[in-house]
Parts: structure tokens; C-alpha cells; sequence
């Protein structure tokens, strides 16, 4: 269906109050030699049903994770989100507006934002939060970017157990603002003497808990390491669960914690749109990029949300600007503070536990099949195990078997030689006979060699 | 930077207190904060603890509180329901926002979007198992190439700032390439230009040089050829640009930059106003972002998700970053590393905002190639209906001349008055407006810049400006009173933003006890 | 009485022995709306006349503050740091921002005076 109310007497009316012949004529400013003359080769519109057969088409040629065992996150997790959310995001008031520039007509937003940012800071143990960012790699390449401003120094050193993708989106920036960004091997055991790294250039070192490969860090020390040089702990978290069963950065000591918020509230969407989480010490606020919601009164004396310390952002700064951003990740931000009210501390205790109980269950499974071993002392909801065969080929027959048994990390680190790991998570969703499901597809493919 | 500066602090109240118990107006409902009425073990969850095993955090679980308060689903559903209450939205009424193209979101997009084959699908399953999330970032790339007559897209920005940043970095990896990244190190950018774009340059090192624009309103072939040298890598335009105008010689323009040895990018922010019409690449653009959530529909959502894919020139085209869609006959497959390619690097995790791809994919297929140019062509008839409408009252800085999908007026018609543009926008929220974009572009004073889209019918757009102008008359007949206190019937009156700047208050904490 | 000296930029400076004493006018602090911020000069920092010295903030707008003579910043406002405020109060008083010992007196003939700012200003109107 289209969405062009005007019929033939609206625009003819319009053309004679405007004083224009045609529409053409308001079109003159295009150099004649470059407008179209008829409609591009797009196919013409179609109606909502014919729409709906070809997207209906389109998407019934995937798999669907909730309709499989499904072990897979490395970044992305697929998490139980009540009926609720989705109702309440597709509330008119939430899902079409625009950014709360006229606070007067917006507190419906700028409150909720309030309430996320405090959400945020209190999941992650830190004074101050943001409105969101586009998503967990973005805000990690934004927060060594913040280091470097914090600091006047432009060296960050990267765990070898950061997610490779947020590592090559923080090179990229890196190489193109001319910063130095030292990349230390992926480290599936987690031992890596991160602390030996860094020195008097380092703006700071960049450490994920729990890591790529599930591993628990102790962020204390490497924060004491860190603050002893002069440099700054930028914490990351791809899984926001964790925090309800894992100790939180903000309390073991990091300057800056950015993370993936799209497990909770956020279906996982392909890979977007998900939410970045930003959280500071008060006292880098100033330079701490992205929207800031924050309290004050109205001229009734009532109290008010509003968008401040504005003089950060692009549209003020200009190219003096702390980011270039512009949007936060306002629906789903809402989508995650929606789920997380309806968690509350006790939900979320409860619903991390069943994580860890899942993977843990998981782990004992596939560990007992012969030639498998599970990397991981300790973990999360995410762990990783060395198979006897090529991981990516284990995993393509598991598919074929209809399992989704997790990710070969030579998928996303193909020159690492790391070509048998692969890095499985379990999720409150999955059930006890997922989990025998795929420990017998995975002994299954072991002995018999691929599914036709 | 932006030195213009208005009042951020109301005079005191004059208007009266609410006259209730609640405080409470009717269907206008106060409403505290989670953390006011949310208790630390309420749930509106149904979890049960799982059976007691060997955990496996060691020392590193979690004790202490952390903070967050819980409501039940009934009280969630208030809680949320009566604070969308306080939002305007395109579904309640016209936005006239510059810049922004509000255009109508449709219910289609988000029934579409929420499909499990699209929406419960993980990047990183294997490739046999998503050839569907495959075709559809393909079947939106293909139609995006299409409407611009490029020859690339990259789909992974995940918005139009973010889009900005990825064409500037492949512009800069070309650079590289020829070697020319060191000398290279200026970027041209018009002073209407938004804050993203010099916003974009610093932020990879290149140091920004103004081009200005003409009396008219549009930057000079002759403007471009002064400032281009070299040490120039790049210009940046806005086209139709910031103040409503086509640049109508971006062709000489773009000319004279490729003879320079740069590279022209264009914020595509108001394509919807030449979608169908004309193409980028016949313009000579080589990189131009596309704003989904503007001119293809995706919802705004109170601030975000956008999407901004970058459409490239064929030289552009092999820096694009990864990742990028790659057929092997039948099938689709990704390219994930940029490592032994030309590919500059890449922009973020994953593949992109897939699900905004869906709802601009659905719009995209229920306009067709017919349907969006008419909705450009709508989309100027209605801004040029609305600035015909308002110009003999109020002040247009370049004329009255046609105007593409915006017009532009400034506050010179408001200066015997004594009131501004943020008075007179503050008014229109008592009528039941949501204020045109204003103070934006900073080359006029005081801009008031209406982007009606094309999805207004006639009657709304009669309606907004028959109000327009009984604002605009009663500003020029000296009633002040209508603006200076202006909102006084919105859920709240105007904020003191001093204060909150001031005294930044950016979370909730527990009030210290009396 | 001690003279004033003003920049088409609005700072002004008003010398005080060896010492110039440097803010934004009266109009700069109207036209910029409420202070909410200034960013301050480093003490000892060296600057040329012309350099960025310090930044202004209101709510909705920000400006640079350049130097208008050369010389060593001997002094910032601790006050506006604590009360921007002061800079929309008392711009020319209370509300000054850096203090510089001036590298060369000579540099203060090519600035405005007083009445010349004020004729200035009535250019901009």
C-alpha cells in the first residue's frame, strides 16, 4: 500500500496557489541532461498482500533459532522477552516519535530514558550511564576514543579476549584516526599477562568479561595495573545478563564500561538493531559521547527530563565534538529498560542462574563425549570446547542434523589456528532435551563422520 | 562550532498549579519513576530458581544489591502506558520537522519485521540456514543501487552518522591507496551543513575548510574551485541542501572536485525529495548515506534504531568495508574479513540493521519505482504548498522562490515583535503541533525549517497552515501573552535546561533520609 | 582608571599593571544565552594572540574564546569554574575568565576601544 493521499484535484490546487504549471517546474533546479524521464526499473508497487507473500517467502528460507536446539551467541543472545515488551514499544507515543528535542511534549521519553540511564549505571556498577549507542562494538571503539581524549594518549591495547569483531571495528577507527591499537592473540584460556602490556603511551587496555571464549576475568588487578601507568580499564560485556550473576566492572575498579544490551528486550534480529550500554565516573561525563538525559524542573516548579550537556554532541561542537553521533538506540533502549522492570533485581538473579545452570548442565554433556574437552574453569552462560574434528565442518553437520550447536571461531579469526574451538552458549530457552539433543548429535557426528 | 545561543531558563509560573488532589489532569497522569514504586523482589516474571548444582562462577558471582527494582506486569503496563501518554507522535499528528522526513510509518513494515524467520534469526548461524536474511539485504541493496545509479552499498552503518563515517573512511582508504592520505588532509564543508559533517571528518583526522554559499543559497562552482587545492581530499554536500535548496550546479561541482583528485561526498539525508527524479551517480556524487528511518519509513522511535548504508562510485567501490554479500550461482554467501582485500576495515559487529532492512524493504515494494517518485514529487508539491501559504507573513532569507521538500523562513518578520522563534514554536505546541525544526541551519537566524512530507493529506496540511498563520497574525498583532508563557497546556511548561546543565542530575538515587 | 580594550570576537581585556585581565562583553554573554561551562586555560600555558584560549558553554551554543594579546596564562577564574553564572552576572567583573602576562604591551593598540566596540556593535544589529 502506498502512502500518497493527494488525488488529481489536491495537486492541481496546490499548483495554483504555488503559481507553478507543473510539477516539473518545481523541479527546474535539476540540471536538465540528469532527470529521469520515467520511473526507475524498480517494480511497481505492489499491494500489502502480495508484500506480505514475498517477505512471508523471503523469510520462510531461514532457520528460525527458536524452532531448533539452539547454542549459539558470541555476541547475541537468544533470550526469553515476556509479551509485554513488544506490545508496549509499539505503542504509537513510543514507536513514532522523534527525539525529545521539545522536552515539553516528550517526558514520556525523556523519562524512560532517565530511568535506563540509572539502569544502566546500576547494572554495571558505574556513576553515570548514556541514552545508548548504536550497539556494544561501536560503543567500545567510542569508549577508547574517550580514553584517548581522558588520558592524551593514543594507545589502546586490546585483550586477546575481545570478540574479533569488536576488535577490527576498534582498528578500524584506529587506523583512520592514526592511533596505535595493539591486538594481543586470541587467548581461549584466558592467561594472557595483559598487565605486562601496557606502559607509559597507553591510553588503556581494553578487557571483555566474561570473554569471546566464556572465560571469567578478574578485572582488579589489570585496573590496578592500568591506573598505576597512568591509563584508564575499559570494560566489555556482549552478554548485559551476565551482570545478574557476575561481579559488576564499575566494582572492580573500571574507568569505562561499554557493552551489548540486546539480551534483554531485543529479539536478535540477524545482527541489528541492537543497543550499545555506556557507563562513566561522574567525573568524565564531559567527555563521555552520546545522549544525556537528565532532571530539572518546568516553570510550575514540576519535575522535568530533559536532553542536557548537549555542548558535548554534533550539533554544537560541530567538528570539536566528542562523536559524530547522532541517534541513540532509543527503541531498543526502551525495549531493554520495559524487560528489565519487568525482571527486577530478583527476576534477573533468578533468570541468570537458570543461564548458568543451562551451560553448566551443557558443559558436563558434551565434555563426557570422548575427544571433547570443555576449555573453561569457570563461565557464564558461554564456554568453549576443543573438538577432535574441524569445527566449522562439526557445525555445519550438527545444522544439517538440526541442531544450531554454537560458533567455529575460525569463522570470525580464520588465521588464528584455532580451526577446532568452538564457542557454545545455553540460554534459559533451552530445555534439558535441547541439551541431550545436541550432546548426542555431536557424539553422532564424531563417530560416524558427516549427515548426507 | 554553534554560537548561537537563545534562553534556556523559564520566567516563573504564572499560570495556575493544577487544581487536583493527584496533581493529575483527567487522562493526564503523573507518573513517578520505576524506582519510586518498583520494589528490589517484585517480579513480572514467572522464573523459577533452577535446581540446586555446582556453579561454576568461582569468585567472581555476585553478591550485594544492585539496584533495580521490579513491578509486576500490570504495573509495567501502567507504568509505561501512562508515560507514552506524555509523547507526541506522527501517529497523533503532523511533524513539520525539517531534516527529519516524517513521513507515516507503516503497520506493514513492523508485522513484516516481526516475522521469526527475520527477527529470530542470529548473524552467525550457518550461512545454509539464513539464505532468506541473505536475499533480503541483497534485494534492498539492489534496489537502493537502483534509485541512486551506483555502483556498491554498503549495508553495515547503523545510521546516518555512522553511514557519514563509513563513506568518509572508504574516501580516505582510496586516498590511501594513491598515497595520497598524508597530503590529502582537508575537507570542503558548506557552513549549513549539519553538525555530523565536520563532526564525521574530525573524528578521522581531517581538518575542516568552509566553502561558503551564495546570496541565493547555494554553493558556486566558483566558491568550490577557490577552495579546492592540493591538499583538499573531499567535499561534503548536503543535497537538496540544509536550507531546502537543490545545489544546482553540483555537476560542475563535482567536476571541478574530480579534476582536483578528490572525492565528493553527498549527507543524503533529503533524497526523499529526488528519489525517482534524478540520480546521485549521474551527479557525480561518489559516496552519499541514505537515512532509512527518513526517506524509507522505518519508524524513529523516540531517538533511534536508524540504518544508513553508503551507496559508492565504481572508484569507491572496492575500499567498501566488510562485510558484503557475495552470490556463488544459486546461493548466497558473506565476505566477513577484510584482511587481503581493499576493503578499508569494518564498521561494526555483525551485518547491519537488518531488522530496519525489512520495514525499508517493505516500503520500498509497496511504492515501487512509480510510487516513490510521486512521493517526491508529493513531497516538494506539499512543502512549496505550505511555503506558498506562509511567505507573505513570514520571512523566507532567499526569497520567494520554489523550495524542494522543506521550506525555509527566518525570524527577521518577527523583529518589531519582541518575540522569537522559540516563542512562536513553543506556541504551536498549545495548538497541537509538534514544533518545525528550528535554529537549524545556523546560516539564517533563527531558522524555522517545515518539511511537511508527502503523506499529509490536504486537509491536514490546510489545517497546519490556517494555523500557522493565525499564529504568525496574532505575533504580528502584538499578543504576546499567546507565546511568551507558550506551552501552558502541554504536559509540562517550559524546562529550566540552565539548571540542568548546571546541576546535571543524570540518574535517580535514593534521597538521603531527612 | 584602567582602560578596556575589546575584539571584534567580543573578548575584551583590561590591563591591570603587567597583567591582562581577559573575558567575553556584556553582548557575548546576552547573545550566548545562560553559562552552564567554561572550559579554562591551562596556568603556564604560552599563547599567541589569536590562539583558542578557553570555551564557553551555554546550554545551546558554545564559543571560543581567543586570546587577544600574546603571552603566559598567570591565572584562571576558579569562581566562573565553579559558577559560570558569574560570566553572565557580572561579564566584565566577576566574570572574568583567564589572566595573561602580556608578552608585548604593544599588541593593545590594534585592539577596539570602548567606543568603538560600541559602534561596532551597532553594525551587528
Amino acid at each position: 500500500m502506498r502512502y500518497l493521499p493527494f488525488d488529481a484535484t489536491d495537486r492541481a490546487q496546490m499548483l495554483t496557489r504555488i503559481g507553478a504549471p507543473d510539477i516539473d517546474a518545481l523541479f527546474a533546479d535539476i540540471p536538465p541532461a540528469k532527470r529521469l524521464a520515467a520511473p526507475l526499473d524498480l517494480s511497481n508497487g505492489l499491494g500489502e498482500i502480495e508484500v506480505e507473500r514475498r517477505l512471508t517467502r523471503m523469510a520462510g528460507r531461514n532457520v528460525a533459532a527458536g524452532s531448533v536446539p539452539f547454542f549459539l551467541g558470541a555476541g547475541a543472545y537468544r533470550h526469553h522477552v515476556p509479551a509485554t515488551v513488544d506490545h508496549l514499544i509499539q505503542r504509537s507515543e513510543f514507536l513514532t516519535s522523534y527525539t525529545p528535542y521539545q522536552p515539553e511534549i516528550a517526558q514520556g521519553t525523556l523519562q524512560v530514558l532517565f530511568e535506563f540511564q540509572t539502569q544502566v549505571a546500576a547494572l554495571t556498577g558505574m556513576e553515570v550511564a548514556n541514552a545508548s549507542m548504536y550497539d556494544g562494538s561501536t560503543a567500545c571503539g567510542e569508549a577508547i576514543l574517550m580514553a584517548h581524549r581522558l588520558t592524551r594518549r593514543r594507545k589502546a591495547v586490546l585483550s586477546g579476549g575481545l570478540h574479533p569483531q569488536y576488535s577490527d571495528v576498534a582498528a578500524t577507527l584506529g587506523a583512520m584516526a592514526n592511533d596505535e591499537i595493539v591486538r594481543l592473540p586470541l587467548d581461549p584460556r584466558g592467561a594472557e599477562d595483559i598487565a605486562a602490556q601496557i606502559d607509559d603511551e597507553t591510553s588503556c587496555v581494553v578487557v571483555q568479561s566474561p570473554d569471546f571464549f566464556g572465560n571469567l576475568r578478574d578485572l582488579e588487578p589489570i585496573a590496578a595495573a592500568a591506573h598505576a601507568k597512568g591509563a584508564l580499564l575499559v570494560a566489555v560485556f556482549t552478554e548485559a545478563v551476565s551482570l545478574g550473576a557476575v561481579r559488576s566492572p564499575g566494582e572492580m575498579d573500571a574507568d569505562i564500561v561499554v557493552g551489548e544490551g540486546q539480551s534483554i528486550g531485543n529479539a536478535l534480529n540477524f545482527g541489528g538493531p541492537y543497543v550499545g550500554l555506556f557507563a562513566t565516573r561522574l567525573k568524565n561525563v564531559r567527555q563521555m559521547p552520546g545522549r544525556l538525559a537528565g532532571e530539572t524542573v518546568d516553570a510550575d516548579g514540576r519535575r522535568s527530563f530533559v536532553l542536557t550537556l548537549s555542548t558535548r554532541e554534533q550539533h554544537i561542537r560541530r567538528e570539536k565534538a566528542t562523536s559524530n553521533i547522532c541517534t541513540n538506540s532509543g527503541l531498543c533502549a526502551l525495549a531493554f529498560s520495559i524487560h528489565l522492570t519487568l525482571l527486577g533485581e530478583t527476576g534477573l538473579r533468578r533468570v541468570a542462574a537458570l543461564n548458568h545452570a543451562a551451560a553448566v548442565d551443557l558443559a558436563e554433556r558434551l565434555g563426557a563425549i570422548p575427544g571433547v574437552s570443555v576449555l573453561n574453569d569457570a563461565f557464564f552462560n558461554e564456554f568453549t570446547i576443543r573438538t577432535p574434528r574441524d569445527a566449522a565442518e562439526l557445525i555445519d553437520d550438527l545444522a544439517a542434523r538440526g541442531i544450531i550447536g554454537g560458533l567455529p571461531v575460525a569463522r570470525l579469526a580464520p588465521r588464528a589456528g584455532l580451526d577446532d574451538l568452538i564457542v557454545v552458549a545455553a540460554t534459559e530457552v533451552s530445555t534439558p532435551a535441547d541439551r541431550q539433543a545436541y550432546a548426542e548429535a555431536l557424539a553422532q557426528s564424531l563417530q560416524g563422520g558427516r549427515q548426507k | 562550532m554553534n554560537n548561537q545561543g537563545r534562553p534556556t531558563r523559564p520566567n516563573a509560573g504564572d499560570a495556575p498549579r493544577r487544581g487536583t488532589f493527584t496533581g493529575n489532569r483527567a487522562l493526564d497522569i503523573e507518573e513517578a519513576l520505576i524506582f519510586e514504586t518498583g520494589r528490589l523482589d517484585a517480579t513480572g516474571v514467572d522464573f523459577e530458581a533452577p535446581t540446586p548444582f555446582a556453579s561454576k562462577l568461582g569468585a567472581h558471582a555476585r553478591d550485594g544489591a544492585i539496584g533495580l527494582p521490579g513491578l509486576t506486569e500490570p504495573e509495567a503496563v501502567r507504568h509505561y502506558v501512562r508515560l507514552s501518554r506524555n509523547n507526541y507522535s506522527i501517529d497523533a499528528g503532523l511533524y513539520p520537522l525539517g531534516s527529519c522526513t516524517m513521513k507515516h510509518n507503516p503497520r506493514l513494515n513492523e508485522k513484516m519485521a516481526r516475522l521469526p524467520g527475520f527477527a529470530d534469526l542470529h548473524p552467525l548461524q550457518p550461512i545454509a540456514t539464513v539464505q532468506g536474511a541473505l536475499e533480503l539485504i541483497d534485494s534492498l541493496a539492489h534496489a537502493l543501487l537502483t534509485l541512486t545509479g551506483m555502483s556498491a552499498v554498503a549495508m553495515s552503518p547503523k545510521a546516518g552518522a555512522h553511514g557519514e563515517l563509513c563513506g568518509m573512511m572508504t574516501i580516505k582508504a582510496a586516498l590511501a591507496a594513491r598515497d595520497e592520505d598524508k597530503t590529502r588532509t582537508v575537507v570542503l564543508v558548506p557552513d549549513s551543513a549539519h553538525g555530523t559533517n565536520p563532526a564525521t571528518a574530525a573524528l578521522i583526522g581531517f581538518s575542516v575548510r568552509a566553502v561558503p554559499a551564495e546570496a541565493d543559497g547555494v554553493v558556486s562552482a566558483e566558491a568550490v574551485r577557490a577552495a579546492l587545492a592540493p591538499d583538499v581530499a573531499a567535499i561534503m554536500l548536503t543535497n537538496p541542501n540544509t536550507c531546502g535548496l537543490f545545489e544546482r550546479s553540483i555537476v560542475e561541482i563535482a567536476d571541478a572536485v574530480h579534476a582536483a583528485g578528490a572525492y565528493f561526498y553527498c549527507d543524503g539525508a533529503n533524497f526523499n525529495a529526488v528519489m525517482g527524479k534524478t540520480r546521485p551517480g549521474d551527479l557525480g556524487v561518489d559516496a552519499m548515506h541514505i537515512n532509512l528511518h527518513k526517506t524509507f519509513s522505518t519508524p524513529h522511535g523516540g531517538g533511534g534504531p536508524g540504518a544508513g548504508p553508503v551507496v559508492l562510485s565504481e572508484r569507491l567501490a572496492p575500499f567498501a568495508p566488510a562485510p558484503s554479500i557475495v552470490r556463488n550461482g544459486p546461493s548466497l554467501s558473506l565476505a566477513e574479513h577484510s584482511e587481503g582485500t581493499q576493503a578499508f576495515g569494518r564498521m561494526s559487529a555483525f551485518h547491519g540493521q537488518v531488522g530496519m532492512f525489512v520495514r525499508a524493504l517493505s516500503y520500498i515494494l509497496s511504492h515501487g519505482g512509480d510510487g516513490l517518485r510521486q512521493a517526491a514529487e508529493d513531497a516538494v508539491l506539499a512543502a512549496n504548498y505550505v511555503r506558498a501559504s506562509l511567505v507573505d507573513l513570514m520571512s523566507a532569507p532567499f526569497g520567494d522562490r520554489p523550495c524542494m521538500h522543506e521550506a525555509l523562513f527566518d525570524d527577521r518578520w518577527l523583529k518589531d515583535t519582541g518575540l522569537t522563534t522559540l516563542d512562536f514554536a513553543k506556541a504551536m505546541i498549545d495548538e497541537g503541533y509538534h514544533p518545525m525544526t528550528v535554529y537549524f541551519p545556523l546560516v539564517v537566524h533563527g531558522a524555522m525549517l517545515i518539511e511537511p512530507t508527502e503523506s499529509e493529506s490536504k486537509a491536514s496540511l490546510d489545517l497546519f497552515i490556517m494555523t500557522l498563520r493565525d499564529l504568525a497574525m496574532s505575533a504580528l498583532a502584538g499578543e504576546r501573552e499567546r507565546f511568551v508563557a507558550a506551552p501552558v497546556a502541554a504536559p509540562r511548561r517550559r524546562l529550566d535546561e540552565t539548571r540542568a546543565a548546571r546541576q546535571p542530575t543524570l540518574r535517580w538515587a535514593k534521597p538521603a533520609p531527612a | 582608571m584602567t582602560e578596556t580594550r575589546y575584539t571584534k570576537d567580543h573578548e575584551y581585556v583590561r590591563v591591570e599593571g603587567d597583567v591582562a585581565v581577559i573575558g567575553i562583553s556584556d553582548h557575548a554573554q546576552q547573545a550566548l544565552g545562560d553559562v552552564v561551562f567554561v572550559e579554562l586555560p591551562a596556568v603556564g600555558a604560552a599563547l599567541a594572540k589569536g590562539d583558542s584560549a578557553a570555551v564557553v558553554e551555554s546550554v545551546k551554543a558554545a564559543s571560543d574564546v581567543f586570546a587577544p594579546v600574546s603571552g603566559e596564562v598567570v591565572e584562571v577564574n576558579a569562581d566562573v569554574d565553579a559558577q559560570p553564572g558569574l560570566i553572565n552576572e557580572d561579564a566584565m567583573g566577576r566574570g572574568w575568565i583567564f589572566k595573561i602576562k602580556l608578552a608585548n604591551a604593544g599588541e593593545l593598540a590594534s585592539l577596539l576601544s570602548e567606543a568603538d566596540y560600541e559602534a561596532f556593535l551597532k553594525t551587528l544589529a
